[in-house]
């Protein structure tokens, strides 16, 4: 655990010591800050279901988790750092957690910083507080998800840009998996009704939590953990 | 301390490494020597538990590469070709990451004795992006030995370092042998007769040659190899030396210069000068030449392919740059 926390403080560390973090960060919250007004505006409603659930800031999440994970292993890869990780006393699973860590705490950081909007929405109108802490919740973990779909797409390349986006090109299938059920039909259909990334986001915002939509997203950051881990060691047959 | 049998490495098609079998005794200083893409950077990397081998076993202080993993790395310090390091961190901070994520209990004492050990104390809170050459090497070389471990596995150390730094790192590696095992790589071929004990040459992945500098030098040379400076050489001297007795080959270096091989166990010094006093050649000197390690290197890297195929000759032909550099010193 010690080798996780040291690998996840180095890329914290790593994140805000160059301009990546802010300039990430400050885009973010620009670009969220403004469809929380402009929603805020035309809705009239004191709710944060327009501001999460628009194709733009959700797709915007999907460009700020890939730029958030595209270099952490991509570039250990073209500095030829990760031999000196591979050949230290730690495991690979102890790697990709470590980095994985300090991706979810950055972005953490800056959903936090959003918070605002809902202390906006609690000053001005009467919303249901319940419901806005479930749509957090369903947030960070759609945003987990992603950033977990990210750092397997770095695990696979040296190019930052290549890993993003293959990391990209996963997540929208992921999200666009939900189409084919229909024509799938029976149980396979269903298999596919399951996939869609932000279909579960739904209920969240909807102000359900419900334990089939976490695990979900718990079974989608295993997974691809799981897969870095693999690529990692697979980085070692090459 | 380091046992390998029978290492092989195949990536696909090719044949990295081709049953390799090797000892490194505790406190030895073993050096690899080959032309590029021989092997030695995939031996090394298969020794710190980087990548596993295709077949055969290597066992590091005890410890199986691969099935004891963990334990072998916890002992070996590795630095690999290109100096991996984090650009943006700080030389103090980048020891710290290592010393951390390998085990070191009291960091700041074995941070301080690798910055002092490397020299690079002066640079401790400099971000690594902005050294120089010769300092981020160091860097590397400390961050190799900040856990103290048994085995240092040191792909060329030396490489692209001024002949001033190059005198330091031969000194520090020379420093820690006897406590440490030491395997270096280089094609700086006087590296290995000042640095290693024992040199084993490797070739198109497999090992041509093991012994000590010394020995690989006195043994491989097949007669007395003598060099003539004539003042005024005749075309036909090189034909008239040829008769001599125990003359085996005569080559014109030009400039009146002769390269006289005698036949194994004949000295012909005395015939030779005979000959040119009464032809009137004008010798100026006759030595004998020793073969040097260079010589034994190209021999046993060239001769054996040379009739499949005449590549190797080419992969030698980028160093000697840096060779005579190395002389000169």
């Amino acid at each position: 655990m010690s080798n996780t926390l040291a690998i996840a403080k180095r890329e914290l560390r790593a994140y805000f010591l160059s301009p990546m973090a802010y300039v990430v960060a400050a885009v973010y919250l620009a670009v969220m800050g403004g469809f929380f007004g402009f929603m805020l505006y035309y809705s009239q409603e004191a709710t944060l279901y327009y501001l999460f659930l628009n194709a733009i800031p959700l797709l915007f999440l999907v460009l700020v988790a890939q730029v958030l994970t595209m270099r952490l292993l991509a570039d250990e890869q073209r500095q030829g750092t990760l031999e000196l990780l591979l050949t230290s006393p730690i495991r690979d699973w102890e790697v990709v957690l470590g980095k994985y860590l300090a991706s979810l705490v950055t972005l953490l950081l800056m959903v936090a910083l959003t918070i605002y909007c809902p202390l906006t929405l609690l000053r001005i109108g009467n919303p249901d507080v319940g419901v806005m802490l479930a749509s957090y919740l369903g947030y960070v973990l759609l945003g987990a998800s992603m950033l977990a779909i990210g750092l397997f797409a770095s695990s696979l390349t040296q190019n930052q840009i290549v890993a993003a986006v293959i990391g990209i090109g996963i997540t929208l299938i992921l999200w666009l998996s939900g189409a084919v059920t229909d024509l799938v039909g029976g149980t396979a259909g269903q298999v596919f009704g399951y996939l869609p990334i932000f279909d579960h986001f739904l209920d969240f915002v909807r102000g359900i939590i419900d334990t089939s939509d976490i695990i979900y997203y718990l079974s989608v950051i295993g997974l691809f953990l799981f897969f870095a881990t693999r690529a990692l060691e697979s980085q070692r047959w090459k | 301390m380091i046992v390998v049998e029978n290492l092989t490495k195949r990536y696909g098609e090719v044949l990295a490494i081709d049953q390799v079998s090797f000892n490194v005794e505790k406190g030895e200083i073993l050096g690899f020597l080959g032309p590029n893409g021989a092997g030695k950077t995939t031996t090394m990397r298969i020794l710190t538990g980087y990548m596993p081998a295709t077949e055969g076993t290597a066992t590091v202080a005890g410890y199986d590469v691969f099935e004891d993993s963990l334990e072998v790395r916890r002992r070996v310090g590795y630095l690999p070709e290109t100096v991996p390091l984090y650009r943006e961190m700080t030389v103090h901070d980048y020891l710290d990451f290592f010393a951390t994520i390998r085990g070191v209990d009291a960091r700041d004492k074995a941070i301080d004795r690798v910055l002092e050990s490397c020299s690079i104390g002066d640079v401790r809170d400099r971000s690594i992006g902005k050294l120089s050459k010769g300092y981020r090497q160091r860097v590397g070389l400390a961050q190799a030995l900040v856990h103290d471990p048994e085995v240092l596995v040191l792909d060329e150390p030396t490489i692209g370092l001024d002949p001033r730094q190059i005198l330091g790192v031969r000194d520090l590696i020379r420093s820690l042998a006897g406590e440490r095992t030491v395997i270096l790589s280089t094609h700086i071929l006087p590296e290995v007769s000042q640095l290693c004990q024992r040199v084993l040459i490797i070739n198109h992945g497999r090992i041509v040659a093991e012994d000590s500098p010394e020995r690989l030098t006195a043994g491989l040379q097949s007669g007395l190899v003598l060099r003539l400076q004539l003042a005024q050489a005749p075309e036909q001297a090189a034909v008239a030396m040829q008769q001599v007795a125990g003359v085996k080959s005569v080559d014109a270096v030009g400039n009146g210069q002769f390269e006289v091989t005698c036949e194994a166990g004949a000295d012909a010094r005395a015939a030779l000068t005979t000959l040119a006093v009464q032809n009137d050649w004008g010798l100026q000197e006759m030595r004998s030449v020793s073969l040097t390690l260079e010589d034994i290197f190209l021999q046993l890297t060239t001769d054996e392919h040379q009739a499949e195929d005449g590549a190797d000759g080419e992969l030698l032909a980028d160093e000697p740059s840096l060779d005579a550099e190395e002389t000169q010193q």
